[in-house]
């Protein structure tokens, strides 16, 4: 069976789409086909991909107008007259065809001041138990695809990437200061600098996130609430840091 | 044409590859002082040890207290089949809790026992349950630790650039030209040291586990630079990868899934593995269901089961199933853990392999058993290092992590790469070092090799015609597929060195569309003289290893044969081409020796010395 694909080509500069004939084989994903439009008429088609098993979010792409890993979406997923549409991700600058520069988001990593263990309790091994590492172990699944950052409206419509780093950060800032380790405290920074309050809580990102990390609920809100407890109700934080609750 | 031209970036130390292996180097180079610039191919986090599952073998014991360096070692040289560098082994087994330990003072979360420590897992060929890991996910969560760790350290990152040769000075290393992907421009590197690291060639093959990164381009360059590479013959096949559906043939299924349960069953509902007990392991492998299962349910006396064997003799097992026609549809085994664990169990325990089935084979794992066969996985050999620091008979010149050969012999354990890319990673950084400390006097690049080297690179655009690029990496693949497999013929063998040889020609007139800016087809054509240094030296080091060891099987010798312990493979570039030699082996000291074939009681007693 045949498919047609529409494949955006060009550069920052100017660019087209462009349609393309594909000779499915069973269990095809939309990267094999990518691929097989390299091989038989594009030879420079470009594309980013590595481990073609949803592991290194490299492939992270628009198809049909969603954020999606060109590797883990089947074929099948599409009725069999539908046309297949893939352009990069809009939120970052293409620099061509389906590859964009993702590099802000790598500045934004370097902006988080890093973890900051505490000394071991009995000099060898550091003791931490399974309900305490749970938590954070949701966030550390991320394979950083940026597909939550590039579906976010306060980096895709309104542009505002100097106000606010963006659901990926804000999960792995969640990761560092729900570390059960870690005594650097970056909340003031969660909230002047890394924009939290920038969120609207439209879990946008969360129904596109291909770890199925709980983005909003179990990472932005509670660094909110972190927030305001912390600048609204500072007796409240006092107390907590002194009592030893840091939930 | 003058360099003057090209961007000249100088650091005292470049890495080459930023996979586990090379960002521990990077990280130490740094630690010692040195500017340090690190390139990889793909992005930041990207590489390889991503996709690492199972977890990273280092004895902590925190599961099994009776684990310790010795055993380790001892499990160790008998996968490696006892060709393994002695003293790198040594140092492995000695570091890995160390630098295990590290990455959790680096922000690393592994899974835990009951106890709070850091959790461990059963693999194949290591006697206790010795894996530090994170669900299926532990390349993800070491690579990441030691990303965000690196760039706090005053490195320079410099992602989506390719190294394409090395720049000598009389015979030392003085630089690197390699190419920014993005604009397709040219750079060079001025260094006082490189550190290769970056990874395998498993992309030689058809049915790989690997990526298109690995090309083998580190040997490449180092065999082009003079540099030696050892024990090449040494290709794993790992015996679990996806047979279907067809466009996800190869993709790696973990030996986390035996490690946690999983049983191999032909077509006929047969346990099979019971029937391929190689006579070495016997006393150490359990012989009934039975006592497998007990071992299981965690009792101490209990054998482990014949699943857990090393990867060459579970891969061969199932090669030999299907040719007996009892394979599973798809030309695999089954693949059964499902009917040995709960669902929640394989959900928690199996993660990305549950997704990985779910989603790409439309399989649940936690009903019904995966198809799968052998893949190409690792390279066990590679760049000839001395084992202490790391360095290339190429002064200036280190390799750490999987593109350098050694530390494995003739078959890795799972497990045991993780560990390798950290404990050589730091070793090669501290290498480094002191060498620059020790250099006197100034180093050049000159003109005349850097314009060669970008020269044969812009030929490929240039051209008006040529060969796709893609369809001769398919054609070079064909060959290794067909003639360097998982068993292989002298005759074969023989036959498919002809044909790499003729698909020479054809490289040579490879030729690429467009610009080079960001062009995949220009980037394949490049690979390509990298791929065939790599397809060449398998090929030539299997011709003439005539026994059968490890993950080199020739059917027209069957068996390890005394004398094969004598001697490794090295492959090097002559005024003729490439040369496959014979080079003896020095005996072993004495106590590692004794470690190595020691009974598990007396290692266990630990009643020997060292
Ligand atoms: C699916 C899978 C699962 C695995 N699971 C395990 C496991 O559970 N346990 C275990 O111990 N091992 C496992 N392995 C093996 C292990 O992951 C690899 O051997 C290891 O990660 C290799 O690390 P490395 O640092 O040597 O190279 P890599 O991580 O592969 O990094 C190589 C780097 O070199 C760069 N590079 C290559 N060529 C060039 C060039 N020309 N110029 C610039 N840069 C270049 C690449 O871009 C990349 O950054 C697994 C492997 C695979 C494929
Ligand atoms: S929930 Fe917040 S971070 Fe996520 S998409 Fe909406 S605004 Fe962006
Ligand atoms: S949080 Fe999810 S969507 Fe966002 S980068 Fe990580 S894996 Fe991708
Ligand atoms: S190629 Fe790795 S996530 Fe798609």
């Amino acid at each position: 069976m045949e498919r047609n694909f529409i494949i955006w080509r060009g550069n920052s500069k100017k660019g087209e789409f462009k349609n393309y004939t594909v000779k499915l084989e069973p269990g095809m994903v939309v990267l094999d086909a990518i691929h097989r439009i390299q091989v038989e008429h594009a030879n420079d088609l470009a594309v980013r991909w590595n481990c073609k098993a949803g592991k290194c979010g490299s492939c992270g792409v628009e198809i049909n107008g969603r954020p999606k890993l060109a590797c883990m979406t089947r074929m099948n997923e599409f009725t069999p007259d539908e046309v297949i549409t893939v352009q990069p991700l809009k939120t970052f600058p293409v620099i061509k065809d389906l590859v964009t520069d993702v590099s802000w988001n790598y500045e934004q990593n370097k902006m988080i001041p890093p973890f900051k263990p505490r000394e071991k309790k009995n000099g060898k091994d550091h003791v931490m138990y399974r309900r305490d590492v749970e938590r954070i172990q949701e966030f550390r699944k991320c394979i950083e695809c940026y597909l939550c950052q590039d579906v976010c409206h306060v980096l895709r419509d309104q542009d505002k990437k100097e106000k606010f780093v963006g659901p990926r950060f804000m999960i792995r800032l969640a990761s560092l200061e729900m570390h059960p380790l870690d005594r650097e405290d970056r909340i003031p920074k969660i909230k002047n600098e890394f924009g939290s309050g920038m969120c609207n809580i439209t879990r946008c990102c969360t129904d596109v996130c291909p770890e199925h990390i709980q983005i909003t609920d179990n990472g932005i809100i509670p660094l909110k609430e972190r927030v305001v407890d912390r600048f609204y109700d500072p007796v409240m934080w006092v107390f907590n840091k002194l009592f030893g609750g840091r939930s | 044409m003058d360099y003057s031209d090209i961007q000249t970036i100088e650091h005292d130390v470049l890495v080459v590859g930023a996979g586990g292996a090379g960002i521990r180097a990077a990280i130490e180079c740094a630690e010692k002082g040195l500017s340090t610039g690190i390139i990889s191919k793909s992005l930041l986090g990207k590489a390889h040890t991503v996709m690492a599952e199972g977890g990273i073998a280092a004895s902590l014991g925190n599961v099994d207290s009776r684990d310790s360096w010795k055993v380790h070692f001892r499990d160790t040289m008998r996968g490696g089949k006892f060709l393994n560098q002695w003293r790198m082994a040594e140092l492995h087994a000695k570091q890995a809790p160390d630098r295990v330990r590290e990455l959790e003072e680096w922000g690393a979360v592994f899974d835990r026992t009951d106890k709070g420590l850091i959790n461990q897992r059963n693999f194949g060929g290591h006697r206790y349950p010795r894996l530090a890991h994170v669900g299926d996910r532990t390349g993800l969560e070491i690579i990441r630790t030691l990303q965000d760790f690196c760039v706090h350290q005053g490195i320079s990152t410099h992602m989506e650039c390719t190294g394409l040769d090395l720049v000598l000075d009389g015979d030392k290393v003085s630089g690197l030209v390699g190419y920014w992907r993005e604009t397709g421009r040219f750079v060079l590197f001025k260094t006082k040291a490189i550190i290769l690291a970056t990874g395998g060639g498993g992309k030689a093959w058809k049915v790989t586990s690997n990526s298109w990164e690995y090309t083998g381009d580190g040997l490449g360059m180092a065999y082009r630079a003079g540099a030696e590479l050892i024990d090449m013959e040494f290709t794993q096949f790992h015996p679990t990868g996806m047979v279907w559906p067809p466009s996800v043939k190869g993709i790696l299924v973990t030996e986390g899934v035996r490690g946690d349960g999983g049983i191999l069953l032909n077509s006929e509902g047969e346990r099979f593995m019971f029937n391929y007990i190689p006579k070495k392991f016997a006393s150490e492998t359990a012989d009934t269901e039975a006592e497998a299962s007990r071992w299981l349910d965690g009792d101490r006396e209990a054998r482990r089961p014949p699943e857990l064997l090393t990867r060459d003799v579970v891969a061969r097992a199932i090669k030999k199933e299907v040719e007996a026609g009892r394979g599973s549809p798809n030309g695999g085994a089954f693949l059964d853990i499902a009917s040995r664990r709960p669902a929640e169990f394989i959900k928690k325990k199996l993660p990305s392999m549950y997704h990985q089935f779910k989603e790409l084979a439309e399989i649940d794992i936690t009903e019904k058993p995966m198809e799968v066969g052998p893949t190409l996985h690792y390279f066990m050999g590679g760049i000839r290092v001395n084992s202490d620091s790391q360095q290339t008979n190429v002064p200036g010149l280190f390799a750490c992590g999987e593109c350098a050969g050694g530390m494995h012999g003739a078959n890795r354990l799972g497990g045991n790469s993780l560990s390798d890319l950290l404990v050589f990673g730091k070793l090669a950084g501290d290498g480094a070092a002191n060498y620059i400390n020790s250099l006197t006097g100034q180093l050049n690049c000159s003109n005349e090799e850097v314009s060669k080297i970008i020269k044969e690179a812009t030929d490929i655009l240039n051209r008006e015609e040529g060969k796709n690029p893609y369809l001769v990496h398919e054609e070079l693949q064909n060959i290794l597929q067909s003639y360097v497999s998982i068993v292989r013929t002298g005759e074969e063998l023989a036959l498919g060195l002809d044909e790499l040889q003729k698909l020479k020609a054809d490289i040579a007139e490879v030729f690429a569309h467009a610009s080079a800016q960001y062009n995949p087809g220009w980037n394949e054509a490049l690979d390509l003289k990298n791929l065939i240094v790599t397809a060449e030296a398998v090929t030539r080091a299997a011709l003439i290893r005539e026994e059968s060891r490890g993950a080199h099987t020739r059917l027209d010798f069957e068996g390890e044969h005394d004398d094969g312990l004598k001697y490794n493979i090295v492959i090097k570039k002559t005024e003729s081409g490439m040369s496959a030699e014979k080079v003896r082996r020095e005996d072993p000291p004495v106590e590692l020796a004794d470690i190595a074939y020691a009974s598990l009681e007396e290692l266990e007693g630990d009643n020997l010395g060292a």
